[in-house]
């Protein structure tokens, strides 16, 4: 086991709560594990943290094995060397701000803790509130007394829990700012907890989609939200374009793959290790939806064209969302984005016919499972694009 | 008169059964906060008997716990060679009994207003189990531990039924000021008995005072 500082966690049990999750992280990388609530994410965290004991699992940081259950091995919070900022901070509402830090420096001889703590806390903006009990703070400082005392420890391994949950919108733009700041100074493997994917895809590198318990896909953020592994992942990353269809053609040599979608045909994104025949879901990002403009042709129609009426219209400050009916029987709808100008130029508004391309670059297969299996993707029926 | 030497048998009594009471009061109250445990409910709602059973009912139990008949009693007399009822011993052996609910009650919920993630974070701080309890539950629950032991002695003064079942009225052994105050009233001497009432009164003004202005100084920074 060489000590090259990274986190590797492999973690499986049946009850109380189900986890069967497995993933790394290198010291200075930003992993941020996401899903719905109760899928486990904190559950992982605090057994990283040794607060809570999986069933089975191996966890290992920085070349020290923590746990392992094999061995009946599992090592205290107390000799983990590891940060953890609380849902709610749990800062001790009895200390100071710097009473709160001094509590995890005592690692460290006694003459240097208090200029440590101060330092930690000015680091964190927060010089000129050392003498601050909990309840004198803001959220906002309460989540950076969080962080300096995790930070305290020198740990091996700092670990998020919805770090930014309980804070206002405006502060949490800022402690964003602070994290991707602060993060150049991290040598150590970080592990986020939030279960938003703009956050997630903000501050992380690398992304772990988790679904009760279960480790579904681990990427950059972009690669799982325009690569899902399948459509449960694509619901997951709330992508609004989750269809099914059927391989029609492959072409090795020309690279090109279409597919039918209920009597569309589609040229998609070349997915050779689908056979023709195969059923497969697929799925579009937003912005892989091109709206065709209504006062003349314009480039790049000819790509996936689609027609169909306007049927939402949400406008939200500079962009619209679209809910397109494609023509058809299977009453279809795709969801597309457009600029406000642009929707106001082309005059779109419900009811209003409209005609778009389907980027065949941004269209993405994946495995198509049976709709009765756990939270598969669906269309066709009444919710159109309705998935799981 | 006062009987001073009652007197200072009820506080020693009170004395010795809040320093007894102390240790194991705050591992049942922490227990019954944070674990859970098989029977945990009904380990509750045995420890809150003793406020609701009539003390003559309680007393009367104890007393045949503690007499030669029950193995208790008999182990008591093979290791120290006297009875434990009718015996100073045998008084505050019922005193710990009927001061549980008092001495529990406040801690368990000082313990249970503690914020669930607060000791995990103090683990994640990497200070001991012993720290923790020291520099972090303690101070957060102080307050509840001092009214539980204000409360223990002021009530440890005042008890009369159980006294009288279990200790019986022996001067310098068992006679608690209590005990010497209904005495003084069956022999008509009110003037005694009115003296040693206001002492006990004055006690426990005094008590009740130091448990509520603990309790409203902690409030800010429970507000926490």
């Amino acid at each position: 086991m060489a000590p090259d500082g990274r986190l590797r966690v492999r973690l499986a049990q049946a009850s109380p709560i189900p986890l069967a999750a497995g993933f790394d992280c290198a010291p200075g990388e930003v992993l941020a594990l996401t899903g719905p609530s109760g899928s486990g994410k904190s559950t992982i965290l605090r057994c990283i943290a040794g607060l809570d004991r999986p069933r089975d699992g191996r966890i290992e940081c920085a070349g020290e094995l923590w746990l392992d259950t094999r061995a009946r091995m599992n090592v205290s919070p107390q000799r983990r060397s590891v940060g953890l900022v609380f849902q709610q901070y749990a800062l001790f509402p009895h200390l100071t701000a710097v009473g709160n830090v001094l509590a995890a420096l005592g690692h460290r001889p006694r003459a240097t803790r208090l200029a440590r703590a101060r330092e930690l806390l000015a680091s964190v903006h927060l010089a000129g509130l050392e003498e601050r009990r909990p309840s004198q703070l803001s959220g906002g400082q309460q989540q950076r007394v969080a962080m300096a005392r995790a930070l305290a420890r020198d740990p091996k391994v700092l670990l998020l829990d919805e770090p930014f949950a309980a804070v206002d919108r405006v502060t949490r733009q800022k402690l964003y700012r602070e994290l991707a700041g602060l993060r150049r100074q991290l040598a150590m493997p970080v592990v986020l907890v939030t279960h938003d994917l703009d956050e997630a895809a903000m501050l992380a590198d690398r992304m772990c989609i988790l679904h009760r318990g279960r480790t579904l896909q681990s990427g950059s953020p972009h690669e799982i939200r325009t690569r899902p592994a399948d459509a449960l992942v694509a619901r997951l990353v709330d992508m609004r374009n989750v269809f099914e269809g059927i391989v029609r053609f492959q072409d090795a040599s020309a690279r090109r793959t279409r597919i039918d979608w209920h009597g569309v045909a589609l040229e998609v994104a070349h997915a050779p290790q689908f056979a023709v025949g195969t059923r497969v879901a697929w799925t579009i990002p937003i912005g892989g939806i091109v709206l065709h403009r209504r006062d003349r042709p314009s480039r790049g129609e000819h790509e996936n064209p689609v027609a169909g009426t306007v049927v939402e219209c949400l406008a939200l400050g500079d962009d619209t969302t679209l809910g397109l009916r494609v023509d058809g029987p299977a009453g279809l709808q795709l969801t597309l984005r457009v600029p406000t100008h642009v929707a106001d130029r082309n005059g779109v508004a419900v009811g209003v016919r409209a005609g778009a391309s389907l980027l065949a670059e941004a269209i993405h297969l994946m495995p198509w499972r049976d709709p009765g299996e756990e939270g598969q993707a669906r269309d066709g029926t009444a919710g159109a694009n309705e998935v799981g | 008169m006062i009987e001073w030497q009652a007197l200072a048998l009820s506080l020693k009594l009170a004395a010795w059964t809040v320093a007894l009471l102390l240790p194991a009061a705050l591992l049942i109250a922490r227990a019954l906060a944070w674990r859970h445990f098989p029977g945990r409910r009904l380990l509750e709602a045995a420890l809150a008997l003793p406020l609701v059973l009539p003390p003559t009912v309680l007393g009367f139990y104890l007393l045949s716990a503690f007499g030669t008949q029950s193995a208790l009693g008999r182990a008591f007399v093979a290791l120290t060679g006297h009875p434990l009822a009718f015996s100073f011993a045998g008084l505050l052996a019922a005193s710990l009994v009927f001061n549980l609910p008092f001495a529990i009650q406040p801690m368990q919920r000082a313990f249970e207003a503690i914020p669930a993630d607060v000791r995990p974070a103090g683990a994640c701080c990497g200070m001991s189990a012993w720290g923790i309890f020291t520099a972090i539950e303690l101070p957060l629950a102080w307050p509840g531990v001092l009214s539980a032991l204000v409360l223990t002695f002021a009530h440890t003064l005042g008890e009369f039924g159980v006294v009288l079942m279990v200790g019986g009225n022996i001067p310098g052994e068992t006679r608690t000021i209590a005990v010497a105050i209904y005495d003084r009233v069956q022999a008509f001497d009110t003037r005694s008995a009115g003296l040693m009432a206001a002492v006990l009164l004055a006690l426990s003004l005094v008590a009740i005072g130091v448990a509520y202005s603990t309790h409203r100084r902690a409030e800010p920074v429970r507000g926490a």
